[in-house]
């Protein structure tokens, strides 16, 4: 038998306010521990929230980009429950009236197939704080991140593979990201990701048992997960095993699920309007408001790319995935002619040592102009394009401009004819064997001879002279 | 007469008119304190050094012409207000020795005007009770007869104007927490509509409910409070905006010819007292002496209202109490096993009967399957309460009644019986639950003990209900003192 997965996904994700939901503290991500905290974020007794305007703003500018109704009335409630990372020992979240519902993100998969994914809703909530258990006798609190805005972003189960799963969250990741309401960085909590999945025979319109998978740290560790865990259901289903509600983790060292709780320990979170906050309302003006603040979304930006600078759909679209890659992009071409070289650099060396180091464009410290300049070095011979690379890792990594470079380390083209002709007779009387290859017709002979010389000069021979050089001393 | 027997406004022309200073008049009350609180047992913290060092500061204010109704003017606060750096217990094993970092809004109000705070009372724990008997750390006497309770429960706030420990005092009124108190202790208290006053600082018990109010010894006294806390704040987003400053001093009245006054006959059903009847049976016939329209109308739904209070206010209680697990502050257990029964030793250890008992109640009122069967009726209920003072108050202007069915009752009378002392609250209920105004103010005697007479008004209305308790009390002349008699048990 064939069968399917259904997947739906709940990403919270931090808002980028300055001050928290529900008092003025400061939302800056580390500080002491317990630095930035007041009595009304600690929950002491007697104290009020009072909303933050902005997390409205913010959440409804998510929601328009996310293709949501907004309501126009909406209120927030009380989820209660004890731990102790949660001073008032209920959460202020949002039940049955959402500020935002009905929206979809729009994926295309591999296949080039186009899929909207649905959007349950979108609501606001305040983050707990954050529990340290490692290197000390008990369990200790920062309370730095209580109050700090979250949105609550709910899909549809609509998604049937991992990776339709994975194709989403990057969307969504871009969209928040290009709304400017969420940094989305996974590794500062920024942005979370639970994911619920079933399996079912192809064909069958009814659910599978539900399966909560939680402490997933990054996009790729969803894909995994949702891989590892479809297996195991449907192994489950053909050995003729029950398939138990339940909340799982994944363990990322062993690539496996792990039950964390059954459905008989599930909360009651006894729900109730949060009476110390009047209800939220959203006047069609302040929506319209909001609508006109929003930035060119991924889509659009793709299409004017391809269309101002020339340059392939499949590069637009990598490029346009990340609002501050497509920014840097823009910056460039303002400041170098071809933009196809700039997307070329983006897509290979940069995308390359993003992922090697785990970072995020805007922590790389170079500079549009530098990267412009650095183009420049190779066109006007300075430095080889080969040479160029190494260059660019050394500015990815120091924020140095690249002329410095070149001269610190002494990379600059060898263009001197005589001092490439010595090396290039050496290279031919060291390698016999490729001359007479060349010799006899074989031409891509001299690309190993070329190669050699550049090994000789550490990269910096010009290729083209290195070439010329080469054929005039093999015909004498 | 002595210092401490004088009103607001008779202490604020002797300050005034600089024939005594802030300091004379707090040593006063100190002294009075001293004299009368072992038998009253009004007061949690006596805060001496800090009244001193206020009175001298209004002292400064007053020299420097900078004199306002209430500077240099004694008050006690009920002790679930919180008072930056002096301790905030809401009378309560829970918060013994919880100290705010931070004042209530209140509080900081009556400072800045130069009030001169000299303790905290008395309350049931958490605000929780008719009878000042809940308290973890003392059981207030009412000053008329020492084996009686002042009510609840602001009884602490009630008994200390009553027995002249202050000039005025703050309650906080939850379902009559302040009405209640000051018709059993001969006093007037204001619950002012839901909104009108911040609660910032009010330790919660149901925030939908809740409302600070003034406890004074007459309706001018209370109108000069009311001015003095009434207001936006932007620390509580329920408080509002509109009907800002009013000066209501100028609601003072006598004339209310014409005023339309209602009275419903399910005040007078079962459980009301033979000698409060009388009492308020005459009130209505002073009221129509005075030229007012006195005319019956119908509440049907206040049969329903104290089953819908106890569900929402529990519910919300039940939420509001979560947060003291003896994490951070407040009491924590020395033996237990694991987080969980730490928690469970904790707040087992810290909270009394009354307090476990609505917490309980709350929990199981929201938890799912039960939810629509209780909270959510409740609510409903709370609507058509609304609706039916909306619809009365189509035709009247004020709707007046008891305060309480009975005169203040026995210490000890209704411990054991929950569902007898949840009585008490029967007339007072229905306006929290509709966030009504609603002042208390002494009618009468019975058997020698004060019968308080109620005053609802329409939303932000409060000045034509002072402006009715004024002429009432010119015309009823109530001027009746404590005995001090009986002694407790």
């Amino acid at each position: 038998m064939n069968y399917e997965a259904v997947i739906g996904l709940e990403v919270h994700a931090e808002l980028l306010t300055k001050t928290k939901i529900f008092c003025s503290c400061t939302t800056e991500f580390g500080g002491e521990p317990n630095t930035h905290v007041c009595p009304v974020c600690l929950g002491l007794p007697g104290t009020l929230p009072v909303l933050n305007k902005k997390v409205v703003e913010y959440a409804v500018k998510a929601g328009l980009a996310l293709n949501c109704e907004i309501s126009k009335f909406s209120k927030m409630d009380r989820k209660n429950y004890f731990y102790p990372d949660l001073p008032k020992a209920y959460q202020i979240s949002q039940y049955d009236l959402p500020l935002c519902k009905n929206g979809y993100v729009e994926i295309e998969t591999s296949d080039g197939v186009k899929k909207k994914i649905g959007l349950t809703r979108i609501h606001i909530e305040e983050d707990a704080g954050k529990l340290m258990h490692e290197n000390i006798d008990g369990s200790l609190v920062d309370y730095n991140r209580t109050g700090v805005p979250l949105i609550e972003i709910v899909s549809e189960p609509d998604m049937r593979t991992p990776e339709e799963a994975y194709l989403y969250l990057t969307k969504l990741k871009s969209v928040l990201e290009y709304s400017e309401v969420s940094d989305c960085k996974m590794q500062e909590g920024s942005l979370r990701v639970d994911t619920n999945v079933s399996v079912r025979p192809v064909g069958s319109n009814e659910f599978g048992t539900k399966i909560e998978l939680k402490n997933l740290n990054s996009f790729k560790a969803v894909q995994r997960a949702l891989e590892y865990e479809i297996k195991r259901q449907i192994k489950l289903i053909e050995n003729r095993e029950k398939i138990v509600q339940e909340t799982r983790r994944w363990n990322e060292q062993k690539g496996v699920t792990e039950s964390m709780r059954s459905k008989e320990e599930a909360h009651d979170y006894r729900y109730f309007p949060e009476p110390d906050l009047v209800p939220i309302i959203v006047s069609d003006e302040w929506k319209e408001e909001i609508r006109k603040s929003l930035p060119e979304m991924p889509e659009y930006k793709k299409e004017r790319f391809v269309s101002q600078y020339g340059i392939p759909e499949y590069d637009a679209s990598v490029i346009t995935s990340s609002k501050p890659l497509a920014d840097f992009f823009e910056k460039c071409a303002l400041e170098y002619s071809s933009a196809k070289i700039i997307s070329n650099w983006i897509m290979g060396e940069m995308m390359r040592l993003l992922k090697e180091t785990g970072k995020e464009i805007d922590e790389v410290p170079i500079k549009p102009h530098q990267m412009a300049s650095l183009l420049n070095l190779i066109d006007n011979g300075t430095i080889t394009g080969s040479i160029a690379k190494t260059v660019f890792e050394d500015m990815f990594m120091t924020g140095k401009n690249p002329e410095e470079i070149v001269e610190e380390k002494g990379l600059k083209q060898l263009s001197n004819e005589d001092e490439l002709r010595e090396i290039a007779i050496k290279v031919i009387k060291d390698n016999p064997k490729s001359v007479e290859d060349y010799k006899n017709g074989k031409d891509k002979a001299i690309g190993f001879l070329v190669g050699q010389m550049m090994k000789a000069t550490k990269g910096k021979a010009n290729p083209q002279l290195a070439n010329k050089l080469l054929k005039e001393e093999l015909s004498k | 007469m002595e210092l401490h027997e004088l009103k607001i406004h008779e202490l604020h022309d002797l300050l005034k008119n600089k024939e005594v200073s802030a300091v004379d008049v707090t040593k006063a009350y100190l002294e009075r304190i001293k004299e009368v609180e072992p038998q009253v047992d009004a007061l949690i913290s006596i805060t001496e050094e800090y009244a001193l060092k206020k009175a001298e500061e209004a002292d400064k204010m007053i020299q420097d012409g900078n004199i306002n109704d209430l500077t240099g003017i004694p008050v006690i606060i009920k002790d679930n207000m919180c008072t930056e750096n002096i301790r905030t217990t809401c009378a309560s094993k829970m918060l013994e020795d919880f100290v705010p970092p931070y004042n209530a809004t209140v509080v900081e109000n009556l400072s800045n005007l130069g009030a001169v705070m000299v303790g905290k009372a008395n309350l049931d724990e958490f605000a929780m009770g008719s009878s000042t008997e809940n308290s973890a750390f003392k059981t207030t006497k009412n000053p008329w007869d020492l084996s009686r309770v002042p009510g609840g429960s602001s009884g602490g706030s009630a008994a200390s104007v009553a027995a002249d420990e202050c000039a005025f005092s703050l309650g906080s009124d939850t379902g009559g927490s302040i009405r209640q108190p000051a018709s059993l202790c001969g006093v007037v208290g204001m619950k002012p509509t839901y909104g009108l006053v911040s609660r910032y600082g009010l330790v919660a018990f149901a925030s939908s409910l809740d409302q600070i109010g003034p406890l004074t010894k007459d309706v001018t006294d209370c109108a000069i409070v009311l001015n003095a806390i009434a207001g936006h704040d932007p620390k509580d987003s329920t408080s509002v905006d509109k009907m800002r400053k009013k000066d209501y001093k100028e609601f003072l009245k006598d004339d209310i010819k014409g005023i339309r006054i209602g009275y419903s006959k399910e005040f007078f059903g079962e459980g009301l007292d033979d000698g409060v009847r009388e009492s308020i049976e005459s009130s209505l016939k002073i009221f129509e002496s005075l030229g007012a329209e006195v005319k019956e109308i119908s509440l049907p739904y206040l049969d329903y209202a104290l089953a819908a209070y106890y569900i929402v206010s529990s519910a919300e209680a039940s939420s509001n109490l979560a947060r003291y697990d003896g994490i951070r502050y407040g009491h924590v257990a020395t033996n237990y096993e694991d987080l969980i029964d730490m928690y469970m030793v904790s707040r087992s250890e810290g909270f009394g009967k009354e307090v476990k008992r609505r917490i309980m109640l709350g929990t199981y009122a929201l938890s799912s399957g039960y939810y629509d069967a209780y909270y959510n009726k409740a609510l409903k209920v709370r609507t058509l309460i609304k609706k039916d003072y909306e619809k009365a108050f189509e035709d009247v202007d004020v709707i007046v009644g008891p305060t309480s069915p009975t005169t203040a009752f026995k210490i000890g009378e209704r411990v054991e019986d929950p569902l007898a002392m949840y009585l008490a609250d029967v007339y007072t209920v229905p306006v929290n639950i509709a966030g009504l105004p609603g002042l208390s103010l002494p009618c009468g005697l019975s058997n020698d003990l004060p019968v308080g007479l109620q005053i609802v008004g329409r939303h932000f209305d409060e000045g034509v209900v002072l402006n009715a308790a004024y002429a009432f009390e010119k015309a009823c002349n109530f001027n009746a003192k404590p005995s001090f008699k009986g002694g407790a048990r």
